[in-house]
């Protein structure tokens, strides 16, 4: 293991030590805690969005705290949702009595973790809703799982629900708002080097020179299938074709395109696969309203990317196109 | 016999020495099937569990049962966590006030414990997760009528074995549908440990 750290067992409290540096502005750490929120939290009449959820997947979350995005991001350890109680803190530091809305990836720790931490604070008189993304459409939805995992998507859960809270919308409405994110949004991943959680040491998973893991989430876990690696041409194909397939698209559909770079993954390589998607989505019929090609959602040094579409309608449109001022959030 | 303060804690001293002793052996179960965290999580959360109850003064069973569970919900993290912090929260409630516990409640809190986990994880058994080894464990100890380590031990560590054969429908695994077959739980192995101390304490106190 190659890496700029200190000491693997220390490396999310290092991290928002370096992360606090560079926006003293803007952010705070909740003393003792590693929840992360606005610095003028709580904003009066406003319902409270967090997020959050293990660390290596920067700027996930931290980095869409900022006006129209999130107020408070909860950092676990590496890939492992943080505890009840430092997600309680958090809501408590955001909640302006408008209620806090809490974004939740579908893992069985994350929903566990904050669905205790919600108890908890209606316990204490908040009013908490939540919303659980599962974008990625590379696990089968059947009953006899716990569900597709939640990936690159929650982003865009993250601007709209956002920007709906900033405009003054009622929890209720950021839920719905938020709701209809999660059933209009879809994801795929694939990696071609796995990566190396600090405190194991290792690589969570190993690939030939010549191979290719299609369907992977994004903690280092293994994907649903490993197989030879193909051109980029092939691989906008086949994790486009996936997403596409899963939803109703109609020729006229406005959607909005995230191609995600897993943490290791050159621009260029980016590009280049944008370059197919954005061919199939217009060989579809699709108005491709707005493409974001990026590091959004990385699972630490893996390289390897993600392709989500979002099929916009009027509001979420002009909702994910309103102003944030959040450090990591741009097209 | 009855379960006493000091053993609880001789119970989680020994269960911490085997998570750090085997905690690369759990990372590496984990990240077969999962996301490669079970061991570290569970070190760091033992670590702190022992630090918090040894040598510290404790009137009661249940005093200590719930520091445990607060501790494993605070420090573990991830879906082990709150799954044993509820355990052993439910553990704690069941025998409330309690100075030591006496063989019939220790069962009936065990219970109370998988109903718990079940809840928190909207799971059941056979679905190659901790309850997997927790489940049978439990049956096992209502059919007896005192404590038996070689009985608690053994049943701990067959169970935990039969995880293998399973195909994973909960948590992290079940993404890998078929893959995971052929791969012990990581959950159980921990959940093994935990038993087999218990067992350990119960032998060392006769």
């Amino acid at each position: 293991m190659k890496k700029i750290i200190n000491n693997p067992e220390e490396v999310v409290q290092d991290m928002l030590k370096g992360l606090i540096a560079a926006h003293p502005e803007s952010l705070k750490q909740i003393p003792n805690t590693t929840a992360i929120v606005r610095k003028d939290a709580p904003v009066a009449n406003k319902v409270g969005i967090v997020s959050g959820g293990g660390s290596g997947h920067e700027p996930a979350h931290a980095g869409y705290i900022g006006e129209g995005m999130l107020d408070a991001a909860v950092c676990g350890e590496m890939f492992t949702s943080p505890t009840p109680d430092q997600v309680f803190e958090a809501i408590k530091a955001v909640d302006s009595g408008s209620g806090v809305f809490l974004v939740i990836k579908n893992y069985t720790g994350d929903v566990m973790n904050f669905e205790m931490a919600a108890e908890l604070a209606e316990a204490e008189g908040i009013d908490v809703e939540k919303v659980v993304v599962n974008d990625d459409v590379a696990v089968e939805d059947s009953s006899f799982t716990t569900g597709r995992r939640g990936i690159a998507g929650t982003v865009f859960v993250h601007k709209i629900a956002g920007a709906k809270a900033d405009a003054g919308g009622s929890l209720q409405e950021v839920k719905d708002v938020a709701e209809k994110v999660v059933v209009n949004v879809r994801s795929m991943g694939m990696a071609v080097t796995p990566c190396t959680v600090p405190a194991a040491g290792k690589p969570s998973f190993t690939l030939d020179e010549n191979e290719m893991e299609i369907g992977i989430g994004i903690h280092g876990e293994p994907g649903i299938e490993r197989k030879k690696l193909t051109s980029a041409d092939e691989i906008a194909e086949e994790l486009t074709q996936k997403v596409l397939e899963d939803i109703e698209f109609n020729s006229g559909d406005e959607v909005a395109v995230m191609i995600n770079g897993m943490g290791a993954t050159p621009e260029m390589e980016l590009y280049i696969l944008n370059g197919r998607v954005q061919e199939i989505l217009h060989e579809r019929g699709l108005n491709v309203h707005k493409t974001f090609v990026g590091e959004y959602m990385t699972s630490l040094e893996m390289a390897g990317c993600s392709v989500t579409l979002l099929k916009l309608d009027k509001e979420t449109k002009q909702l994910l196109d309103s102003d944030s001022n959040a450090s990591a959030f741009h097209s | 016999m009855e379960l006493q303060v000091e053993q609880i804690v001789t119970w989680m001293e020994k269960a911490n020495e085997k998570v750090q002793d085997n905690k690369e052996y759990l990372t590496s179960l984990d990240q077969a099937i999962g996301d490669g965290d079970h061991g570290i999580n569970m070190a760091r959360g033992f670590k702190e569990v022992v630090q918090k109850v040894s040598g510290s003064d404790y009137e009661t069973a249940s005093d200590i049962l719930k520091d445990v569970a607060m501790t494993l919900m605070g420090k573990v993290g991830g879906a082990a966590g709150p799954l044993y912090g509820t355990a052993f929260l439910k553990l704690s409630a069941s025998v409330k006030g309690k100075k030591s516990i006496d063989y019939g409640s220790f069962v009936t809190g065990l219970e109370e414990a998988l109903a718990g986990m079940k809840q928190r994880g909207k799971s059941e058994q056979g679905e190659k997760t901790l309850i997997d080894t927790w489940a049978p464990v439990i049956e096992e100890m209502k059919k007896a009528d005192g404590f038996d380590c070689d009985l608690l031990s053994a049943t701990a560590k067959a169970a935990m074995e039969k995880t293998k054969d399973i195909k994973a429908t909960k948590g992290r695994a079940s993404y890998l549908g078929d893959r995971s077959i052929g791969h012990l739980d990581p959950g159980s192995v921990s959940s093994y440990y935990l038993f087999t101390s218990l067992a350990e304490t119960i032998r060392g106190g006769k």
